[in-house]
């Protein structure tokens, strides 16, 4: 049904790699058990080996050791994990302050929004109009009674990557942890745990063609943590429930797959895209910074018209693509990250988010630019706004 | 593919009807809604002995359903006498579509509102608007009956949001039954603040929530 459809909404969520698919389907079919000790049957010790081997891959591509990660469900568990875990593990000790970006993505920023109810001071760090996070005002901010700093590696919506080696050094500088959601880089810009002194990372399948559900948290040896969720030993015990060894084995492979060429190839038809844009449709802006950002993420805004109304038209043309339009959303709220680089209701109005991914290629692009041209000049043709 | 929308929104999403602009309208009225950030204008031209809307357009900076509720607004109008059109609905305009999705019910009522603007415009530039009225809490309250609660997709007065409102010496006061920090909250409070600081009298509006 989709099969015409140009898919062009990767940071949302991307097509499985059929690899992924075969790497996965043993552990459904054949090695089923679950995860047991050397002393269970071989079947289950089978299914313990695929669960190490893919905690070993996650764990080497970050330069860390398979003991600093914990399997979770995905970007959300992973970042409710690593603050409250922290939280729950310094609220006596340190205190009961944590610091985050204003454009966190919604499991960083509700997660805070709610140890504020709890009692607990946040400071939202603002950021320039590229969406870099001021580090003068991160660097002022941080008490002695701050438990954690959470601050993300790559926009979900704009693309923008943060300076996170400066960020680490003034956290140790001052004594403070670390956690970054690395949702939106993962593998597609690297970091490296031993050059880079982050104490936390949430990463996620989904976002680079592996299942859905499935996703990480990196723990520095030695970081203070809670346990997360009750429930059995799993974990090391830091995460009760069932381990999902096909999801974990699946998300090894996901990493795997991931090249420097196809991140290359990303980045070129990324910025195909944007030249194009910028050629052949007035009145637009980039949103996002110009070099630093996610080699998959092109975020415009087209001004004189609206999101849903782009989207809406392109998606009965057979493209997908986002907006960070308040009408899009379900609450009526433009995108917190488009006015937290300080663009107002009309910058979010009119931004749409070109995310690509492994199955997109040259011509998606070329088809969504001249689709785009075509609805641009539609739509701006019946705006009030536009000086026609 | 599976859209949202009715059939009959589609079509007019996709084909608007009178769209554009007049030269030299009669009458002109541009509203915005700031909880979604749309905007919609439109133009009458205006028989002066039959007071019959002979040509209406209308231009959208807003989404689909906008698009499609100022559409059908527009052929709703054409031929009516303004006394006719002024008594147009967006609950009439939103069955013409065959519905709405609810938290889109104010797209409707942008196009209500621009419809009515551009008749007051009209009313005003021909010498039909009577002295101006100082605001009063039912001024105020059937001025919030254009508000949304988008969970509803109704108003904030039907259902009964609205606990309270209190006229003092030009500042009002709006009470609401919905914590500050409720999804909706930040929109419907904007949404409010608009509708009623433009009365002419009004210097100040005050929006209270449960918490």
């Amino acid at each position: 049904m989709f099969d015409k459809m140009i898919y062009i909404d990767n940071s949302a969520s991307t097509r499985l790699d059929e690899r992924v698919m075969d790497a996965m389907k043993p552990y459904y079919f054949e090695t089923y058990a679950v995860a047991t000790s050397e002393f269970g049957y071989s079947m289950g010790i089978e299914a313990k080996e695929g669960l190490e081997q893919a905690r070993e891959s996650i764990a080497s591509s970050l330069g860390a050791s398979a003991e600093e990660i914990v399997f979770t469900s995905g970007e959300t568990e992973s970042s409710n994990m690593a603050i409250k875990g922290v939280c729950a593990a310094l609220k006596k000790k340190k205190g009961e302050h944590i610091i985050v970006s204003k454009i966190e993505d919604f499991p960083v920023l509700n997660t805070a929004k709610s140890l504020e109810k709890k009692g607990y001071t946040v400071d939202y760090i603002s950021v320039d109009a590229e969406g870099n996070v001021n580090l003068e005002e991160l660097k002022s901010k941080i008490r002695s009674d701050t438990v954690l700093v959470s601050i993300q590696h790559a926009n979900q919506e704009i693309g923008t990557l943060q300076d996170l080696n400066t960020i680490a050094k003034i956290c140790k500088e001052k004594d403070v942890l670390l956690h970054t959601d690395a949702t939106h880089s993962y593998t597609r810009v690297p970091i490296d745990v031993v050059k880079t002194p982050v104490d936390m990372i949430s990463i996620s399948a989904h976002t680079i063609h592996g299942p859905r559900g499935v996703g990480a948290l990196y723990i520095r040896k030695g970081t203070p943590i809670e346990k997360w969720m009750d429930g059995g030993y799993q974990e090391t015990n830091r995460r009760g429930g069932l381990e999902n060894i096909p999801g974990a084995v699946g998300f090894a492979k996901a990493v795997e797959l991931v090249t420097p060429k196809e991140n290359e190839f990303l980045s070129s038809l990324r910025d195909y895209t944007i030249k194009r844009v910028f050629d052949e449709i007035p009145h637009v802006t980039l949103n996002g910074n110009k070099t630093q950002r996610t080699p998959q993420n092109a975020n415009i805004t087209f001004h004189y018209v609206e999101g849903e109304s782009m989207t809406l038209h392109l998606d009965m043309r057979g493209f997908a693509v986002s907006t960070g339009s308040a009408c899009f959303s379900r609450s009526l709220e433009a995108s917190h990250v488009i006015l937290g680089i300080g663009g107002d209701h009309e910058r979010a109005h009119g931004s749409i988010r070109f995310t690509f991914g492994r199955y997109n290629s040259m011509e998606d692009v070329d088809a969504v630019v001249d689709a785009i041209k075509e609805v641009v000049s539609q739509l701006r043709a019946i705006s009030p706004l536009y000086n026609k | 593919m599976k859209f949202p929308y009715t059939e009959k929104v589609l079509e007019h999403f996709k084909n608007p009807r009178n769209v554009g602009k007049i030269e030299n309208p009669d009458g002109k009225g541009l509203e915005g809604s700031p909880a979604c950030g749309d905007m919609v204008a439109v133009y009458l031209q205006v028989n002066p002995d039959t007071q019959v809307i002979e040509d209406i357009k209308f231009e959208s900076y807003g989404c689909a359903s906008n698009i499609a509720t100022a559409s059908i607004i527009t052929e709703l109008a054409k031929g009516k006498t303004i006394a006719e059109a002024k008594k147009i609905t967006w609950q009439e305009a939103t069955e013409e579509l065959g519905g709405l999705p609810p938290v889109k019910a104010h797209c409707s009522v942008l196009a209500v509102e621009g419809l009515r603007s551009a008749i007051r415009d009209y009313e005003e530039k021909h010498g039909l608007v009577s002295e101006k009225e100082p605001t009063t809490v039912d001024i105020v309250r059937s001025r919030l009956k254009h508000v949304m609660n988008p969970m509803a997709g109704l108003d904030i007065v039907r259902t009964e949001i609205v606990t309270k409102i209190e006229v003092n010496d030009g500042v009002v006061r709006v009470l609401l039954d919905l914590p500050s920090n409720h999804q909706f909250a930040a929109a419907i409070k904007e949404d409010l603040i608009e509708k009623i600081e433009s009365l002419w009298d009004v210097k100040e509006v005050n929006v209270v929530f449960t918490e």
